[in-house]
């Protein structure tokens, strides 16, 4: 099905460029394929058969930083692995959008420890946080819908001060 | 934050063959992000063009310091943290942990809890065998079996989030008992075998790779679904029966081979062990409490709460103080989806645990990977991994 059928005989359609820069950024988002822990299971159960995230263009999980424009924190954070995700995430083309999904990636969850960091967004920074300990796909869902909304307000201006 | 150290060779010449040294081999580094390492592991490869040389994993990536944080909370609420161990499996958690608490303050536990308890662990064990063959299929291309295994799964997280009000981490055994009783309210294992057993490409891929013999196994302390597939007839469900499962009449499903291939038919007959369990279980299922009546360890039911003040100030008491527990050390294990998963808990009169340590069944079971690649392609080293099935989470703890 073409823009035909979905438009009919409108004849010609008018909108911004950044309308159509940010309509075309959600609908093809691709996420970065990086689990850490408990809620990387739950990611991967809004990717399969019932919840099936392709409906919102994002069937597609990199493996690659350098292909990706997604990353989604599932699960804590250690000590260890936090410069490891913060290379990942240099890594990543800009522009690039995080979630942190869950409460460990959001504020640490129930490990306040030596071996956590105490929310992500000490490494990184966050666009959305999804709570839940794992959220539900659905949760996931919407964290990521939540986020489409946030970058179809996006402006160029803004995103020239933000990556220079 | 840390940066990453840059590191040079010489740290690593005790670990690597002299021909690192000289350029010959070349080290790669697999992880710590990497699809195939199911988690964050980093897998310090010594390669020869495609074969592996040497294979040295460094694991801690996903520490948490779960043994420490659960010193510092109740017997009651160190349970939540269990959950998060090995997060393919807590409901399995759950009950090496009560199942410790229970035998350091000595509480009885009825049958119908015991029961219910069975048959969670049961299909835990499912879901998790399910998710291991899922990804064993996405790591060597299968995608759709990935989809089909998680459609399943979703039908066993429906029943636990019925019991428990959680999909995942549920916390419902509680020492004594379970949480609350189960409200009032198949198998498709021919096809996935139909798409992956026979399949010539599935067992190119599978047949005769990482081939572990059973002496190796045993000295590395290899349990669960790897160590039988080497032939050693090892089930703590059967050696070392616990919450009922005398009563249950179940095969272990034991193999000589060795091999991924092995490992691979182990777990999916231990698939149609699981569903026989469960159906005993259910049929048996005893009408009755579903936690003790100690009022010592458990809680007074909501009901009574709303009426007696006695009964209030009890449960508060018993949730803000928790209970002491004697100074004494017991050890507690069960047959986890992986392999044994023992936790030792050693009281020190008060209301929190002194020690916590737990022996995981990944951690073993990792331990003997860089043993069975060595001679293998990097493409082979993907298949074995999978099919030992580690969870970081409870290698790293």
């Amino acid at each position: 099905m073409g823009i035909e059928q979905k438009l009919g005989d409108m004849g010609v359609v008018t909108t911004t460029l950044e309308n159509v820069v940010n309509w075309s950024r959600t609908n093809a988002m691709w996420p970065m394929l990086f689990g850490l822990a408990c809620c990387a299971i739950e990611m991967m159960a809004a990717q399969a058969s019932d919840y099936d995230m392709s409906r919102f263009g994002m069937e597609l999980m990199r493996a690659s930083p350098r292909q990706s424009d997604l990353m989604i924190v599932a699960g804590r954070v250690s000590k260890k692995m936090g410069p490891v995700l913060r290379r990942l995430y240099d890594q990543m083309p800009e522009p690039k959008w995080v979630i942190a999904m869950g409460d460990c990636a959001s504020c640490g969850g129930v490990f306040n420890n030596y071996a956590i960091f105490q929310g992500v967004d000490e490494v990184v920074p966050v666009d959305v946080y999804v709570a839940g300990c794992p959220p539900r796909p659905e949760a996931l869902i919407h964290g990521v819908l939540t986020l489409y909304e946030k970058v179809n307000k996006e402006k160029f201006k803004d995103l020239a001060e933000k990556y220079g | 934050m840390t940066q990453i150290e840059e590191v040079s060779i010489e740290q690593f010449k005790h670990l690597v063959s002299e021909r690192a040294l000289t350029g010959e081999t070349m080290l790669l580094n697999m992880g710590p992000q990497h699809p195939s390492t199911h988690g964050v592991l980093r897998l310090l490869l010594e390669l020869d063009g495609e074969i592996v040389v040497n294979c040295i994993p460094d694991i801690g990536y996903l520490h948490t310091g779960i043994e420490k944080n659960m010193e510092a909370k109740t017997y009651q609420k160190a349970e939540v943290m269990t959950d998060r161990l090995d997060y393919m499996n807590p409901m399995g958690n759950n009950l090496a942990y009560v199942m410790a608490v229970e035998k350091l303050v000595d509480l009885d536990v009825p049958v119908r809890a015991q029961a219910l308890r069975v048959i969670l662990v049961e299909l835990q064990r499912i879901a998790s065998h399910l998710v291991w063959l899922g990804s064993v299929g996405l790591d060597l291309a299968a995608m759709s079996m990935f989809l089909y295994c998680f459609r399943e799964r979703e039908l066993i997280l429906d029943i636990f989030e019925l019991v428990s009000g959680q999909r995942m981490m549920t916390t419902y055994f509680r020492p004594g008992g379970v949480w609350r009783d189960v409200p009032v309210e198949s198998a498709r294992i021919d096809e996935y075998e139909k798409l992956l057993t026979k399949n010539p490409l599935f067992l190119d891929r599978m047949l005769g790779l990482g081939i572990l013999d059973s002496a190796t196994a045993l000295s590395y302390g290899v349990t669960g679904p790897t160590l039988r597939a080497s032939g050693v007839n090892w089930d703590l469900r059967k050696a070392r029966p616990y919450s009922g499962y005398e009563q249950y009449d179940f095969n272990v499903p034991v193999l000589t081979e060795g091999d991924t291939y092995a490992r691979y038919l182990v777990h999916i007959q231990e698939f149609r062990e699981s569903l026989k369990i469960i159906e005993q279980a259910l049929n048996k299922l005893p009408f009755g409490p579903v936690h003790s009546e100690n009022r010592k360890f458990v809680p007074p039911p909501r009901s009574e709460i709303g009426v007696s003040m006695e009964s209030l100030i009890h449960h508060f008491k018993l949730w803000t103080e928790g209970f002491p527990a004697p100074k004494a050390s017991v050890y507690s294990a069960i047959e986890s989806p992986r392999g044994e998963l023992g936790l030792l808990l050693e009281g020190d009169g008060g209301p929190k645990p002194l020690r916590v340590h737990l022996r995981t069944p990944s951690f073993d079971n990792l331990s003997v990977l860089s043993h069975i690649v060595n001679g293998h392609l990097v493409a082979d080293l993907v298949a074995i991994l999978a099919s030992i099935d580690i969870v970081l989470g409870d290698i790293d703890r």
